[in-house]
């Protein structure tokens, strides 16, 4: 009873949360809904049984995608859109229809055949007595060991990527030439001066 | 009222990908706002891998929406950075400025 209340309770809030980030003007605001929106959904998968992925959700998408969306957005400065482009009526009754068609057609096909639950052929039966975290790893870290090492080549990848896109050379910028640092001799480098007495080095 | 079932997390997440994908169309002029719509629609994907991993009682589900969120992070960062890299360019963030291509 209390878990209905609750599911209903954050799925409301998700829904409330993702029609902000679309319709508010400011994408700040529309950067905030979405921390919302993750919050809500992180609340589902804990509901659910599924602790490790809702907390890994709070971390992954709060603490770091949405961190970076509002780093972007401060940087980048996107509020200053002027508003001329306003949608037709035409359009956007267009596009509404467009959706609720396509959500009804889901809607449709996810009560006409959620009946029909066929397993899959690597079935991994979720076991009652140990923790969620635990069983992740126990498959994650046999069977799916090779999806999960090219998952973290794609992060690498990622990584690589947006530095690659973002570097830019500046000019006067200091910057190690080991070649050069190398390449120096004793007699370019050093000189051995014998000072007079109360001269110093002129 | 009725327990919840599974069929309640599937329209959800249902309604959860087509308030994403309206976005994407709704807002055609910024970037950011068509990221985080992507963002929204893999979260709703995620919500019906962790459903069905729950009450079908395998554990597969939960493993797949993980690497959709370690892939959705990658995505996330290029991302940005083209992003970032195309307002430098172009001092604007508007889809519409892109188009060098368009003949």
């Amino acid at each position: 009873m209390i878990a209905d209340i609750l599911f209903f309770m954050f799925a409301s809030i998700l829904l409330a949360g993702s029609l902000g980030v679309v319709l508010s003007k400011n994408p700040m605001y529309s950067v905030l809904f979405l921390v919302l929106s993750f919050f809500n959904a992180a609340g589902l998968f804990l509901l659910i049984g599924a602790e490790f992925l809702g907390l890994l959700l709070m971390m992954v998408y709060v603490g770091a995608i949405a961190v970076m969306f509002l780093f972007v957005l401060m940087t980048v400065d996107m509020t200053q859109q002027d508003d001329d482009g306003k949608r037709s009526p035409l359009f956007v009754t267009l596009v509404l229809v467009t959706g609720g068609v396509l959500l009804f057609e889901i809607i449709i096909s996810i009560l006409a055949g959620v009946a029909s639950n066929t397993r899959l052929s690597e079935f991994v039966a979720t076991q009652s007595d140990v923790q969620n975290i635990v069983q992740l790893g126990q498959v994650l870290f046999t069977n799916y060991v090779y999806p999960f090492i090219a998952v973290s080549m794609i992060l690498l990848v990622g990584m690589v990527g947006a530095i690659v896109l973002t570097h830019r050379k500046r000019e006067g910028a200091l910057k190690q030439d080991i070649s050069e640092q190398i390449g120096r001799t004793r007699e370019e480098s050093i000189e051995i001066v014998t000072p007079s007495l109360g001269k110093g080095i002129s | 009222m009725e327990n919840v079932a599974l069929h309640h997390y599937l329209i959800l997440s249902a309604m959860l990908f087509v308030v994403g994908l309206i976005g994407i169309f709704l807002n055609r002029k910024s970037i950011i706002i068509i990221l985080m719509c992507i963002e929204l629609m893999l979260l709703s994907v995620n919500i019906n891998f962790v459903a069905f991993s729950a009450f079908l009682g395998d554990l597969t589900g939960q493993i797949f929406t993980f690497f959709i969120l370690t892939v959705a992070a990658a995505e996330v960062s290029i991302g940005l950075a083209i992003l970032t890299i195309f307002y430098r360019n172009r001092h604007s963030g508007d889809v519409e400025d892109s188009n060098l291509m368009k003949g």
